[in-house]
């Protein structure tokens, strides 16, 4: 594909609680044994994309550690590959925060300038999805469009989220801060769009100081540029809330969406490998309906969850409807419902900790309780 | 120009292992799958990587294709190295002449130019069908500081068994003084594991004096260790302790796995010993809401809704509803039908086992018969395996 991906990883949220205390929405373990960055990148290499941008800001530690240098993902390459970019420092160091997409470009525009691609894909690291950009590509390239712009239709939209309205494939309006009732054009924050323009626009942008791609980019631009929208049809579901990332997981253990987001024709989702061995069921393991990663070792009884790699649950132990993260350990006899553990936390011999199915109990990374 | 390396491995992963039947029709032993994740000849490798040594090469003759493209570049066992790394070494034509390994010694004496071309003080020769961990810069530490000319790993085995092995008998400095073939009248229980180290130029000595003798039958065991015995070179057994098997028949690669499943045999958790290996990227496994599964391993990307005990399950392998599975081995992406049963069985790579079938089934008396579905073979709906079968066809409903 005749194009390079800039992948947004820096922005943090605060809806995500202590999962993002330090890391990025897009280094969330998901899954069992991904990082939400995972599908991002797997659908870029998947789409035959072999240069991808990954903007990061703050918190990126995690992240780099955990993309390495793309190996994992086919992106380490002589020509082209992943690329890590951070802020540079020749672009107002003092700044914090990035102000928003224009100034994250902004920083990038060496890397983006420097390509040869014809195309630019723009997209955020926090979806959860399989995509495939060439057949958005298609459309693009058929509509003749300047940006297309891909959405889903859903009526989950929070305060903050961005909904299209359109006329035929083209978008007439740009509602920002939505939060409108019912089901919307839910923008999944990409955009695909030639890569001399986006350089030309983003440049005007941030000489009169705008900070938004979608307002004062697309919005702007409705009248004077061709905008088209591309409705993605399958799974997708972004990870902007504790809610969302209980649900999400939850919703892998349906088969139709673990099917389409991990054995889908369009490509796998890669991840960095652990050479864990084999999850380890003893007498006494009892487990229905839940996802298991390599490395488990299960004693006790396990419903409805989530495990990832080298997760222990002792003996006598009752965790239902949870999410236990990578290394932690539940001890013998006891009972979590409704509970995200993060990694490599410990919770002791009998304890109880009982949540609500839209209020989580979120034990922090390496906590003891 | 290759620099100077200190020890090199080679793997010897040519044999046909006619005796693991219908499982190496397609693929050579070293590539079987082993333990849900593995296959047998990461173990070897993972020992190379762990104990340093990161030159290692895989003499190849037998059914290649499939061990050649898991072994690819070594990336998975981090030895895909600007010097050195995995290297596959099939027989190959010189000048005028080209023939195919005739024997263990006569594969290494092919290669000499590969071993020249790294230049090692010491060249360790592998099996591809042992499944243990073993620190081999330990055995090499021994050997130097012995001043050996060969070291032998050797295990020691329950004296009643001892006949089924080649068994090494030394003094007390560990000093080899006979080597004994498989012997009526066992004198010691000190096994030879197939594991070897030899100072490079005194093997190069007898490779070369072999190859000229026609009697020979170019084999490390029959011939070169009698030889170099016989010549008085300094031969020096190293005593391992810990699991160690060998995996070349149907009942001891069942064995191995099944192993795998009792505590403290055979420890893969330990993060200090990684075994390491090609994985299909997959999602973590699942298990349905009416599944159970007990004593068991799983790996990602199976998928179990039936009744699962005391078996392994490798990658992307199915288990339907309301089938049971017992003391089994399901290799990858294989698929066990609606209410099928499958007892004391292996089924192959990639096997469909049809509702309702019957693999396999408990021992009446003595040892379990362990029946075997081939890779790729359809066994159809209510079709039967009887114990110790194997199936290399095909399965019709009787």
């Amino acid at each position: 594909m005749n194009a390079l991906a800039i992948i947004f990883a820096y922005a943090n949220n605060d809806k995500l609680k202590e999962l993002t205390e330090k890391r990025t929405p897009a280094s969330v373990p998901i899954g069992g044994r991904y990082r939400v960055v995972d599908f991002a990148l797997s659908n870029m290499i998947n789409s035959n994309i072999t240069k991808v941008g990954i903007i990061t800001r703050n918190n990126y530690q995690s992240l780099m550690d955990h993309v390495g240098n793309g190996k994992e993902w086919d992106l380490s390459r002589k020509r082209d590959g992943l690329y890590i970019l951070p802020p540079y420092a020749q672009y107002d160091s003092n700044m914090q925060e990035y102000g928003g997409w224009i100034d994250a470009l902004s920083a990038a525009m060496t890397f983006i300038r420097r390509s040869r691609e014809k195309y630019v894909v723009l997209t955020t690291g926090e979806y959860v999805c399989n995509i495939d950009y060439e057949e958005v590509l298609a459309q693009h390239e058929k509509s003749e469009a300047d940006i297309t712009c891909i959405y889903r239709r859903d009526d989950r939209g929070t305060t903050g989220d961005i909904a299209y309205t359109l006329e035929g494939d083209r978008i007439t309006d740009v509602l920002l801060g939505a939060g409108v009732e019912g089901e919307q054009n839910m923008s999944m924050d990409m955009f695909i769009i030639e890569r001399q323009m986006l350089e030309n626009l983003v440049r005007e942008a941030a000489m009169r100081g705008q900070k938004s791609l979608a307002r004062d980019i697309i919005r702007r631009h409705l009248n004077t540029l061709k905008i088209f929208g591309y409705e993605f049809k399958g799974y997708a579901r972004r990870v902007d809330s504790v809610q969302a990332y209980m649900q999400i997981n939850m919703d892998m253990l349906q088969e139709d969406v673990r099917e389409e987001l991990f054995n889908n024709p369009n490509g796998r989702i890669y991840t960095k490998v652990r050479d864990e061995m084999p999850a380890q069921y003893l007498e006494g393991a009892r487990v229905r309906n839940s996802l298991v990663a390599d490395g488990c070792i299960i004693e006790g009884e396990v419903e409805n969850c989530v495990l990832a790699r080298g997760v222990r649950i002792g003996k006598g132990a009752k965790v239902s409807n949870s999410i236990i993260l990578q290394k932690s350990e539940v001890l013998a006899e006891a009972h979590l419902e409704h509970v995200i553990v993060d990694k490599d936390a410990i919770v002791r011999t009998g304890r109880t900790l009982i949540g609500r199915e839209n209020l989580p109990v979120l034990i922090g990374k390496g906590m003891v309780i | 120009m290759y620099l100077k390396k200190n020890c090199i491995a080679m793997l010897l992963a040519g044999g046909q292992g006619s005796r693991l039947g219908v499982l190496t029709k397609r693929m050579a032993k070293p590539a079987i799958p082993f333990g849900g994740k593995y296959r047998i000849i990461d173990f070897p490798l993972s020992n190379c990587i762990n104990s340093g040594i990161d030159t290692v090469g895989v003499l190849t003759q037998y059914q290649p294709y499939v061990l050649n493209s898991y072994i690819g570049n070594g990336q998975p066992w981090d030895m895909d190295r600007i010097r050195g790394g995995v290297s596959i070494l099939p027989p190959y034509v010189r000048g005028k002449d080209g023939e195919w390994y005739t024997g263990t010694a006569n594969a290494i004496y092919q290669n000499i130019n590969y071993i020249d071309m790294n230049d090692p003080e010491y060249v360790l020769l592998l099996s591809g069908d042992h499944i243990y961990k073993m620190d081999y810069d330990r055995m090499l530490r021994e050997h130097v500081a012995n001043k050996a000319d060969a070291t032998i790993a050797v295990l020691e085995v329950p004296m009643q068994e001892a006949s089924r092995f080649g068994i090494m008998n030394a003094d007390e400095d560990g000093r080899i003084t006979e080597f004994e073939e498989k012997p009526k009248h066992p004198k010691s229980n000190k096994a030879s594991m197939g594991i070897y180290i030899f100072t490079w130029k005194k093997l190069r000595h007898y490779l070369e004096l072999d190859e000229q003798d026609p009697n020979s039958s170019k084999d490390f065991g029959k011939n070169i260790i009698p030889r170099m015995l016989a010549d008085g070179q300094r031969m020096m057994a190293y005593n391992f302790s810990g699991y160690w098997k060998d995996v070349g028949t149907i009942d001891s690669l069942w064995e191995a796995n099944m192993d795998l499943l009792k505590p403290n045999l055979l420890n893969l958790h330990d993060d200090g010993w990684r075994i390491y290996s090609r994985t299909p990227a997959q999602a973590p496994h699942y298990v349905g809401s009416d599944a159970t599964v007990e004593n068991s391993l799983l790996t990602e990307g199976s998928v179990v809704n039936g009744d699962v005990r005391d078996s392994v399950i490798f990658h992307g392998a199915r288990i339907a509803k309301g089938a049971v599975v017992r003391k089994s081995i399901v290799m990858p992406d294989a698929v066990i039908g609606e209410d099928a049963v499958v007892e004391y069985a292996i089924v192959g790579e990639n096997a469909k086992v049809g509702a309702k079938a019957v693999i396999g089934g408990p021992p009446r008396q003595g040892d379990p018969q362990i029946a075997v579905v081939g890779p790729d073979i359809t066994v159809e709906d209510c079709a039967i395996v009887k114990p110790g079968e194997m199936m290399s066809a095909d399965v019709a409903a009787r």
